[in-house]
């Protein structure tokens, strides 16, 4: 009469994080200011996203020991991230016990045609995407969750401003026809008519949404929530900036209260330097992340 | 209609509030919609004004502790309560309402007399759905959705057990104008829960004849309740 890991669950929990702030971590002691701050749940990592950048080379799973740290160290959901593809990683992590899995072009790619078949797991997966039909295929491949790639460990916003718009206004579009353009719609998409029709149907994704990808202040995250997003991925713009238990807590209350600009000022009073960011134009082309997925 | 009320009031001119500083905020506000009842997303005292009840949604029970201590929320809510309106906590708002949570952590808003269990089932892997029955509210059972849910382990003496799971564990109680489960009703088109609230919520609203301060017979229209 009970049956673990379904759709519902699977999804419902990306629902439960709405509104929040899901941040990257590299320690259990990370961790703890991360839930201290108020992170709905934590992305275990052994660097962040800048740092992975900076080092080069091949990025990979995390050691399991770190991840089992910091499992050990919260009480609220622990993300772990797996390459694109590389479906061992991702059964080494569901083995683990992580809460989600997180299939991201963050890492070094391990597959350059196919993600991961996703419902071949009991643990959920989030999902990067740059437009409505990325994120209809990671969806149709199992993701119950997606975000924006944005441009990770840049502190700049600027990709996942247009990533998040792109969706939000492709999904607009669809609203728009009439039932016998869904049909061309879903091939130009490259996506599956069923999926199509449905954000069709409801005007949104059947997924929760989040934004992810530069940012590093309390009104990066109020801008997100703002354009459409359901909440906030924070990766290097924490545990780079100054004082990393105040920004945590300051982009936790601004995502909060996303529509009160005075609120927003308030709690951005004050916080120290942000990370230091990096503007698109100074990385070239194939130290790019987000063009990772296909 | 004004939110003060006449004495007379109709399920479309009420308002339900939803505890909105994070999680399934908008699946509550759907479902009250779709019952006919007006919801008001709560993130500040302010919000609480002419709300007849309020739900506590599902999210992380830590993140809302430091958003309801933050914004000040913690006294309005208990004086709402104290006022008679109801309230309904799911999964993470159960945990928010408990007097009690095991591991030592302070409540948050005690108005609920149970201990209660966090992530009691497990980690998300040990996330499940189920048949259920819940008695009060007719024949037909709940389809509830538990995603790392809580379980209650005490019940106090004026709280009344709503629902068990097959091994007897409580899932859903009820004390008074407070209710709370550990699963997640708004995630499964069911509706029957936020009905009750809603139905609480009229009574708190429409004591009716020689209940509380009675407005004088003449004046129904323009007077306070």
């Amino acid at each position: 009469m009970t049956e673990t890991s379904t759709w519902a669950t699977k999804k419902g929990l990306a629902q439960m994080l709405k509104g929040g702030v899901i941040m990257d971590v590299v320690t259990p002691e990370q961790a703890k200011i991360a839930e201290e701050a108020g992170a709905v749940a934590v992305m275990a990592l052994e660097r962040v996203p800048a740092d992975i950048r900076a080092a080069g080379g091949v990025a990979r799973m995390s050691d399991p020991a770190i991840i089992v740290g910091i499992m050990e160290a919260v009480t609220i959901p622990v993300m772990a991230k797996a390459r694109i593809g590389h479906f061992v990683e991702a059964q080494v992590l569901e083995a683990l016990g992580v809460d989600y899995i997180d299939e991201s072009e963050v890492l070094t790619p391990a597959d350059e045609t196919n993600h991961i078949d996703k419902h071949a797991f009991k643990v959920p997966f989030v999902c990067g995407c740059r437009n409505l039909g990325e994120a209809l295929r990671r969806i149709n491949e199992g993701a119950a969750m997606m975000r924006t790639k944005g441009e990770a460990g840049t502190g700049n916003i600027v990709e996942a401003v247009r990533q998040l718009r792109d969706v939000l206004a492709e999904i607009r579009r669809l609203q728009g026809m009439r039932q016998d353009e869904l049909f061309v719609a879903a091939k130009e998409l490259q996506a599956p008519y069923e999926l199509v029709r449905d954000v069709a149907a409801n005007g949104r994704l059947p997924v929760v949404n989040f934004v992810a990808g530069g940012i590093a202040t309390p009104a990066a995250a109020a801008l997100g929530m703002q354009l459409g997003a359901e909440g906030v991925f924070v990766g290097s713009g924490i545990f780079k900036s100054e004082d990393p238990a105040r920004m945590a807590n300051a982009i936790v209350q601004a995502t909060t209260h996303y529509q009160d600009p005075k609120i927003i000022a308030e709690v951005s009073k004050g916080l120290g330097a942000p990370m230091r960011g990096l503007a698109m134009e100074a990385i070239p082309e194939q130290e790019r992340l987000a063009v990772r997925g296909w | 209609m004004p939110s003060h009320g006449d004495g007379c009031r109709f399920m479309d001119s009420m308002k339900i509030g939803v505890l909105a500083l994070q999680g399934a905020v908008a699946e509550h506000v759907a479902v009250l919609r779709a019952i006919g009842v007006e919801p008001v997303e709560v993130r500040l005292p302010a919000h609480l004004d002419g709300v007849d009840g309020l739900i506590i949604p599902g999210g992380e029970s830590t993140t809302m502790r430091r958003l309801i201590e933050r914004w000040g929320l913690r006294q309005p809510i208990i004086d709402l309560a104290a006022r008679g309106a109801p309230l309904f906590g799911t999964c993470a708002g159960m945990i928010v309402l408990a007097r009690e949570i095991v591991g030592d952590e302070a409540p948050i808003l005690p108005l609920l007399d149970i201990t209660v269990e966090r992530n009691a089932f497990g980690r998300q892997l040990d996330s499940f759905e189920a048949e259920l029955a819940v008695p009060v509210l007719g024949g037909t059972p709940v389809h509830a959705v538990f995603i790392r849910a809580p379980i209650v382990d005490r019940v106090g003496p004026d709280v009344d057990v709503m629902a068990r799971l097959e091994d007897g564990r409580v899932v859903a109680v009820r004390q008074r104008n407070v209710i709370a489960t550990a699963f997640h009703p708004e995630l499964a088109g069911e509706t029957r829960f936020h009905r009750l609230v809603a139905t609480m919520a009229a009574e708190h609203a429409d004591p009716g004849e020689g209940v509380g301060r009675r407005p004088h017979p003449t004046r129904r229209g323009q007077q306070g309740r």
